[in-house]
């Protein structure tokens, strides 16, 4: 799933980084804790993920558990994704 | 409600007097088209533009009392003129005219320059005694009406608004860092500071006073609430006594409030707050009365429906203007024209709109229900830290962040949050208990992200101001030892209200199209009462404006008195986007338009203009910067002059 970590850090970098003194982000650096994802940056995430990826995200999904670093989106995206291929 | 400018002293300039007090009121003449007037003096000179509401036959200005010795211009309403003058007859002063104009005058030379106290109004003005040599400006308690001032040399100049200053001799504008990164947190640069350097607002509740010694500026009212300890300050009657004189209070400040000499209407957007104002002058004046509204497309952000049960319930003449995107991204940078400073929002724009709809139907003069959420407890902000410290009191407490859901039940992107990213926004940080500014820490955290985008050369300028301790610098003494309600109250009544609601969403839109906004919730009787009101009462548990829906149950239908808050908001940043209206924005956001300002990174605006123009979501933060970098090269280009002309001063298209 290399591709999608990649759409998904390209993703991250054109809406949030821009913010920050710097272009890059490490694939497991939390986006709450460095402030690089606020509130309605949350949303932003979620409402791309649905229509890059065509995934359904449940309420109970939008956790940081699943959406807090790029290794996690990527992750969190594959799961989905084999979820739906399995069903 | 009219238009004042002018200066004290000697004009460094080969220009007549004339010329330059023609110029200078020239330049805000929509604000009173129904007449100019001006008096010059040795020292002094008086410009006014009129839009006649009272006494239309004897109020023309500058006026002077009946002895010939005290000149004043005068912008606004003093609601109490017919007690005052009343009062003044009783004391032996004599008037020529029927206007609140001459009881200033007599009030003065009664009282002295202490008259302001006496004056329940909404007012701006510069009087002249000639027999003392006194000069004076002063301002409302709240600060409904605007006045700025600039010294160069050895003169004074006035205005109602800025672009007034910048047609006098010598006065320029350069955007003020500090007044930026104030304007980018808290959405507007802190009064005495204008966008503009060496260009001052009288604050509201302050008077200047100069002589041939010089000129100082002084308070003579100050918004306080009781220590929380001291119970015998709060009004500890049972609520229904407090309803009942808050029920009668009200009615008073919207009678005195209808005292014109022309048709009064009023906005009613179908909230609770002007629905109060409306259904109150529909019992004051049952006679037809025309009330007014904006709609928007996207349902989000419209009120029709609730506009609709108040139409039908007072059956009013009800208007409603229908505001597009495409409306406001047209129309914003003749407002940015108007409002003389950067916005973060874009909700000026619609009442720009409505203020000319309501101008073109005939009216000046309408009434709001502005002030009730500050002086009542009715702003999301006030749940929210409410929440905030009771989760912060028991942070092992599984149950209290649960309460979290319960705020912003409007926003549809923040509904959908889930429990433990609402908790990552929300919960306080273990410093922000002691932070006197608890209560708008998040916003003002949220709205500095646009320092992401601030040029290298502004990074600089700035490297020694931080705006969170300049504004906690400015908080009364005894400040900590009020209840948190009273000092998130504090906030937005000292701050907030005339820095943004009522400037540039009020009076800057209102005038553009010499449209007078009266507002009862800020009669200053309205305001101290509730003051005293206990904050538990004010806001027990989540319910916002309890006291206000208890005093005001018997006038509305039932779906509007228990109608939960929804903000005034309207589309930001999609607005500017999309359609062919906005060729400007490109424009005004190329590199090469960034670096001849050179308060921006462009190579950062850049890739925050193309999130916001691919439109998909764009959250608050984003929405704030991208408004305000925006507004900011708006109003540089159109204010700011490399070779400041003096022929030429910035139009109001």
């Amino acid at each position: 799933m290399a591709s999608s970590r990649v759409q998904i850090r390209e993703f991250i970098r054109d809406n949030f980084l821009f913010r920050e003194d710097r272009d890059t982000i490490a694939d497991s650096e939390s986006l709450l804790d460095t402030g690089v994802i606020d509130s309605t940056g949350v949303l932003e995430l979620v409402a791309y993920l649905e229509t890059e990826f065509g995934l359904d995200i449940a309420d109970a999904d939008i956790v940081p558990d699943n959406l807090d670093s790029i290794e996690r989106i990527d992750d969190f995206v594959a799961r989905k994704l084999a979820a739906r291929a399995a069903a | 409600m009219c238009g004042i400018a002018g200066y004290y002293g000697e004009p460094d300039c080969a220009d007549s007097r004339a010329d330059i007090l023609a110029r200078m009121i020239g330049s805000i003449a929509y604000r009173g088209p129904d007449a100019q007037g001006f008096h010059i003096d040795d020292g002094v000179g008086l410009a006014h533009a009129r839009l006649s509401i009272i006494d239309i036959g004897g109020g023309a200005q500058p006026m002077v009392d009946v002895d010939d010795e005290i000149w004043v211009s005068f912008n606004g309403e003093i609601f109490n003129y017919i007690e005052l003058r009343e009062d003044l007859i009783a004391r032996g002063h004599r008037f020529r005219t029927a206007s609140d104009t001459e009881v200033i005058l007599a009030a003065y030379r009664a009282f002295g320059p202490d008259c302001v106290k006496r004056f329940n109004g909404d007012f701006a003005f510069a009087l002249w005694d000639s027999r003392r040599r006194l000069f004076m400006l002063a301002r409302d308690r709240i600060g409904v009406r605007p006045v700025f001032y600039a010294e160069r040399g050895r003169c004074l100049y006035f205005a109602s608004e800025i672009k007034a200053l910048l047609a006098a001799p010598g006065v320029a504008a350069q955007i003020d860092p500090i007044a930026l990164d104030q304007t980018l947190t808290f959405w507007f640069p802190l009064a005495p500071r204008t966008i503009f350097k060496d260009i001052a607002e009288l604050p509201p509740g302050h008077i200047l006073l100069a002589t041939a010694d010089g000129a100082r500026v002084q308070p003579y009212w100050q918004l306080s609430f009781p220590d929380a300890a001291d119970h015998a300050a709060c009004d500890r009657r049972d609520a229904r006594e407090i309803a009942d004189e808050l029920s009668a209070l009200l009615e008073d400040a919207t009678r005195i409030r209808l005292r014109a000499d022309v048709p009064v209407g009023a906005y009613l957007s179908g909230g609770l707050d002007s629905s109060i104002v409306t259904a109150l002058m529909k019992k004051l004046v049952p006679e037809q009365l025309r009330t007014y509204s904006v709609a928007f497309e996207d349902a989000e952000f419209d009120e029709s429906g609730f506009q609709s049960a108040m139409v039908t319930a007072l059956a009013t003449d009800h208007h409603t203007l229908l505001c597009s995107a495409a409306d406001i991204g047209r129309s914003f940078p003749e407002v940015i024209a108007h409002v003389e400073r950067p916005l973060v929002r874009t909700g000026p724009v619609p009442l720009f709109a409505l203020s000319r709809f309501v101008r073109t139907q005939g009216l000046k003069v309408v009434l709001t229900g502005e002030g009730a959420d500050e002086v009542f407890a009715g702003y999301d902000i006030f749940k929210e830290a409410k929440l905030r410290r009771f989760c912060a009191a028991q942070p092992a407490s599984k149950r209290r962040p649960r309460l979290l859901e319960r705020l912003y039940p409007y926003l549809p992107q923040l509904k959908a949050q889930s429990q433990s990213y609402r908790e990552a926004f929300f919960l306080a940080k273990p410093d922000d208990l002691a932070d006197p500014l608890f209560s708008h820490l998040p916003r003002f955290r949220m709205m500095q992200g646009a320092r992401a985008f601030y040029s290298a050369e502004l990074r600089n300028a700035l490297a020694h101001y931080d705006a969170l301790a300049d504004l906690r610098d400015r908080l009364p003494a005894d400040f900590l030892r009020w209840h948190p309600l009273s000092q998130a109250q504090y906030l937005e009544t000292a701050f907030l209200l005339p820095g943004y609601i009522l400037s540039s969403q009020g009076d800057r839109v209102a005038m553009a199209h010499a449209v007078e906004g009266r507002f009862p919730f800020l009669d200053p009787r309205v305001v101290e009462f509730a003051t005293r009101l206990p904050p538990q009462v004010k806001l027990p548990a989540l319910r916002e404006k309890h006291m206000l829906r208890e005093a005001t149950r018997d006038l509305l239908p039932r779906e509007i008195a228990d109608r939960p808050k929804q903000p005034y908001r309207a589309p930001d940043s999609h607005s500017f986007f999309g359609t062919a209206c906005c060729d400007y924005v490109n424009e005004t956001l190329a590199p090469e338009s960034l670096a001849a300002i050179g308060l921006f990174d462009a190579a950062a605006v850049k890739k925050l203009v193309r999130k916001c123009a691919a439109g998909r979501f764009v959250g608050a933060r984003d929405n704030a910067a991208f408004v305000g970098i925006l507004s900011t090269q708006l109003l540089s280009r159109q204010f700011v002059r490399k070779t400041a002309s003096v022929s030429e001063p910035p139009q109001a298209a």
